[in-house]
């Protein structure tokens, strides 16, 4: 083994313990959350003989005896009471009536002596309809798009087409990116300025203005949010000094509504927007205001045609980066939030730790991820690529 | 810009303090209430008592959300310190392949949304057994540490000057030598203040700690989140008070080592090293 191919070894061994950790840590729980939104076992699981019977079933005439000797041995096999439970849930939201008469099968069923026929359309004659049967044979694949659709207010009907649901997730997705389109045009409104003025300035003023940009990025978010709460509360600083001053008279309403989950996430988010674009500026040549002057430029003019295309790149960056953290937030909302105001994120906690449901949550989930991949992405590109002065 | 118009100027000092004011004034307006007797998170102050850092040390759970925060905090600086710094000695080597890749990969846990991998953790780790334990929050917080770990241990190996190392070769040092006599002093600034880094991640991490930890390992940022969302003691003010003077002092630490990596490479710009975000 030569020394290049040495180096190169131990290089990899370096990056191995990393690479490994977060290959079972970080790719995989992303991945397992990915799978369980597409993958569907609970009905496959207590019905499997019926699962691979029914599989090749033409959705005709009513199922084979086969088909239905295998429901039949299915019923008969004791299972867990979690897992019946979860698969009768998953049938009865295909098809309503389903719980009652599953119920009165498998009753029925464990009560025939082993080895007996049981006649299922004689027992009850709902097993004489194909609904029930293609409800069946709908929960049996081990893929679904079922929680994809959902998320998405859509499902199928009975015949398998892609229809309109009713659900509250596309009002979410909306007010998530509403909510994050305010903060970033608000962080942009109040970032750029504030970082021209910073790059402009020297000396102390210029460090003053960066701390106070870098500090509340080194408080805790919980802090600055707990802050927010105390500031905003109705009988809060904020009412307190407009009641004094006498701009109200009685106190308004800032907290557990959209004003103060805006207020505190642009409070939480400008320093994203003022650090890309100051960094961006410190490139920009000194002179060049001077020079558009000099050549006759209204100050307007210069900074319209001069400075501003200049930091361009960075309030791109600077709003990508605002909006991709902005998507994602659970906390702020959470806390300052109120019912109206609560986001993706918040949904998909929902989801997770309120009512178990893992494929809605995993689900949601891969959407967030996906937008928010993408997003990086472009930002990377953005950051990357040499700025073009003049261009 | 000398020749800007009075007006102009005034209306940038007035907004450029408005904006400051808007940034620090919330987090300074916490810190009084820390001391304030009264039950309720608000003002005015009653009257200045410590009752509520008692409180922290008396009351089991603030108390037992101290202890587990420094206990998963330290458990996740030092494995996110430790596979962070080998992985950027390993990204520093021209000769390993994929370079690019493997920086994006390092760097998307500060990317990904936090409750999105707190789902997956919280699947994964009901069926590896590492749910609810000490352990798993550890992992799970050293996840969110490593890339602040790698970016800052690269940022310190970037400032290091080839030709030193070589010169330790050619003076008849073996490799190993030449890591542990001038590449590792070089890089240790680095190293800290990732560490350093790390630990306030930990420290403030609420979203992922919710799925994954126990009613045991509750954290103190966990804690402070259940506090304000149901019964806003002023106890928040209080603990809010400790993280404020202890991130303080951590920022402090890592601004001295700055400091100092500056002072040692003198060869690096100072103004673009002052950025964490470039």
């Amino acid at each position: 083994m030569g020394p290049s191919a040495r180096s190169r070894l131990s290089a990899m061994l370096l990056v191995a313990p990393l690479f490994a950790f977060l290959a079972i840590f970080f790719i995989w729980p992303l991945v397992t959350m990915m799978a369980v939104a597409v993958t569907d076992g609970t009905v496959r699981v207590v019905l499997p003989q019926t699962a691979t019977a029914i599989a090749s079933w033409d959705g005709q005439a009513v199922p084979s005896k086969a088909v239905q000797d295998a429901l039949v041995a299915d019923l008969r096999t004791p299972s867990e009471q979690l897992a019946f439970g979860d698969a009768v849930r998953r049938l009865n939201s295909e098809v309503s009536g389903f719980r009652t008469l599953l119920g009165r099968t498998v009753t029925a069923v464990r009560q025939a002596p082993a080895g007996q026929q049981v006649d299922l359309v004689a027992l009850d004659p709902r097993w004489g309809e194909n609904n029930f049967w293609l409800a069946l044979q709908r929960s049996m694949p081990r893929y679904t798009d079922r929680n994809l659709l959902a998320a998405i207010d859509l499902k199928r009907d009975t015949a398998g087409a892609v229809v309109a649901d009713v659900s509250a997730n596309r009002t979410i997705m909306l007010r998530t990116f509403t909510i994050s389109l305010m903060v970033t045009l608000l962080c942009a409104a109040i970032g750029l300025p504030y970082a021209m003025i910073a790059a402009a300035s020297t000396g102390w003023v210029r460090n003053l203005l960066l701390l106070a940009v870098l500090l509340p990025l080194w408080t805790s978010l919980l802090v600055r949010t707990a802050a927010w709460v105390i500031l905003l509360q109705n009988e809060g600083l904020i009412n307190g000094f407009l009641t004094t001053i006498g701009i109200v008279d009685k106190p308004i309403q800032l907290i557990f509504n959209r004003t103060g989950v805006v207020i505190a996430m642009t409070h939480v988010l400008l320093p994203f927007m003022v650090l890309p674009i100051y960094s961006v500026l410190l490139g920009v040549p000194r002179n060049l205001m001077p020079a558009a002057s000099s050549l006759g430029a209204t100050q307007w003019r210069a900074f319209r045609h001069v400075l501003l295309p200049l930091t361009l790149p960075g309030l791109m960056s600077g709003s990508l980066l605002v909006f991709m953290v902005a998507l994602g937030y659970y906390i702020t909302p959470a806390l300052i939030g109120g019912a109206e105001d609560q986001m993706i994120s918040s949904v998909i906690a929902f989801f997770a730790t309120g009512t178990a449901n893992w494929g809605m949550a995993g689900a949601l989930g891969l959407i967030l991820l996906t937008v928010t991949i993408a997003l990086y992405l472009v930002y990377g590109r953005l950051s990357r690529s040499p700025q073009m002065v003049g261009a | 810009m000398a020749q800007r118009s009075p007006g102009l100027r005034t209306a940038q000092i007035v907004f450029g303090a408005l904006v400051m004011f808007f940034l620090i004034a919330p987090i300074v307006a916490i810190l009084p209430l820390a001391f304030n007797s009264s039950v309720f998170l608000n003002y005015p102050i009653e009257s200045f008592s410590s009752r509520w850092f008692v409180e922290l040390q008396t009351s089991e759970t603030w108390r037992r959300s101290i202890v587990n925060s420094l206990i998963i905090g330290s458990g996740a600086t030092v494995l996110s310190t430790v596979i962070g710094t080998l992985a950027a000695l390993g990204l520093r080597n021209a000769r390993l392949p994929f370079p690019d890749v493997l920086r994006v990969v390092f760097l998307l846990p500060m990317v990904v949304p936090a409750v999105v991998l707190g789902v997956g953790m919280q699947i994964l780790y009901a069926r590896l057994g590492l749910a609810s334990s000490y352990l798993g929050v550890i992992i799970a917080h050293a996840v969110l540490c490593v890339p602040f770990v790698v970016v800052s241990v690269s940022g310190s190996l970037g400032g290091i000057d080839a030709s030193v190392e070589r010169a330790a070769s050619s003076l008849g040092a073996n490799p190993a030598n030449v890591f542990r006599r001038v590449t590792l002093p070089l890089a240790m600034p680095g190293v800290v203040s990732g560490a350093v880094f790390a630990f306030a991640t930990s420290l403030d991490e609420v979203v992922i700690t919710l799925f994954v930890a126990g009613p045991n390992q509750r954290t103190l940022a966990r804690q402070m989140f259940a506090s304000i969302r149901e019964n806003v003691s002023p106890a928040v003010a209080a603990a809010a008070f400790l993280l404020i003077i202890g991130t303080l002092c951590l920022a402090a630490l890592a601004g001295l080592l700055r400091w100092r990596q500056q002072r040692l490479a003198k060869a690096v710009p100072a103004e673009a090293e002052a950025l964490p975000v470039a």
